[in-house]
């Protein structure tokens, strides 16, 4: 199935967890935030979360800024 | 002398805050930070890019920092929240500094969505700094809008250009009884010792900083510059006059 991931078009394994999908990108998961569907999640709703088919995905992080 | 930096409910060790966009390597940034001695260092939020091997920022940011993140990429109030809420949600406390943006050559900031973003965000418990063009009535109304300082530009972002608004600074530390931070534009020590001298309360440094030959040697000197600033603001610096005026005595003069 196909998601919106960073405003890319992904194929992800159907049914996937958010969780999975992290741990896939290899992230670190204390130093990224997630917004699922124009929603911000907290650390501990990500376990609940299994992705669907045109999800809306946004992952961030710090990076340099002034 | 005692001489506290509150805001909003931190004291703040340093008057010489931090950026860290634009150094050649994120490597140096520990020592860039040491050497300033700044406690507030600022950052952005972006989306991660899966295909390149970015990294996290915040391992080179030392742990009793205060972590400033911005709101660049907002062009409007509402993305500017949308940012700060996203910035909160990875756990590195309350402090914002907003900036709203549309405005792509001179990158000036747009007060009026920055006071309605400063509104909304205060009421939620951020300490809100809004980046600012210096104008007094656009100042009240961000500290009516709950802003714990306001931080109004020098010149524009990455210039260089100094102390370019120094008049409107002026004024504004004159009558606004919140800090004000000047940010954007300084360029060399000598600019931040002179916003201190005319009585800001801290100044913000990134490009001039990241962008020297020796970053780390260049955070001292801002350091040390801030330091003279200030203690000048603080001692009370004498009178400017037209005419000469000797400073040896004019009588005894030998004959």
């Amino acid at each position: 199935m196909f998601i919106t991931l960073n405003g890319k078009q992904t194929e992800v394994n159907d049914g996937i967890s958010l969780t999975q999908l992290i741990r896939s990108k290899g992230l670190e998961p204390e130093s990224i935030v997630i917004e699922y569907n124009r929603s911000i999640l907290q650390r501990e709703e990500w376990e609940s979360v299994v992705l669907k088919e045109n999800d809306k995905l946004e992952v961030l992080r710090f990076v340099g800024g002034g | 002398m005692d001489d506290k930096l509150i805001i909003g409910d931190r004291e703040i060790t340093s008057r010489l805050f931090i950026g860290t966009g634009k150094f050649p390597a994120n490597r140096i940034i520990p020592d860039v930070v040491r050497m300033s001695g700044a406690q507030v260092v600022t950052v952005a939020l972006r989306r991660i890019d899966f295909d390149s091997d970015d990294e996290n920022m915040l391992k080179y940011i030392p742990k009793d920092c205060i972590l400033m993140p911005n709101t660049s990429g907002a062009r409007n109030a509402e993305e500017a929240v949308r940012i700060a809420r996203l910035a909160r949600a990875l756990g590195c406390g309350n402090f914002i500094k907003i900036e709203v943006i549309s405005d792509n050559r001179y990158l000036l900031p747009d007060n009026m969505e920055t006071v309605r973003a400063t509104e909304i965000l205060a009421r939620e418990g951020f300490t809100v700094l809004p980046y600012m063009s210096p104008d007094l009535m656009d100042a009240r109304r961000l500290k009516d809008a709950g802003a714990a300082a306001v931080m109004p530009l020098g010149a524009p972002i990455g210039t260089n250009k100094g102390l370019k608004t120094r008049e409107m600074i002026k004024i504004l530390i004159d009558e606004i009884d919140i800090p004000v931070i000047v940010d954007a534009g300084i360029g060399k020590p000598s600019d931040a010792c002179e916003a201190m001298e005319l009585g800001a309360a801290a100044v913000l440094v990134n490009t001039a900083i990241a962008t020297a030959g020796d970053p780390a040697v260049m955070a001292e000197a801002f350091a040390k510059a801030v330091i003279a600033g200030r203690k000048a603001f603080l001692s009370g610096m004498g009178p400017v006059k037209e005419y000469a005026e000797a400073s040896s005595p004019l009588t005894g003069f030998l004959a």
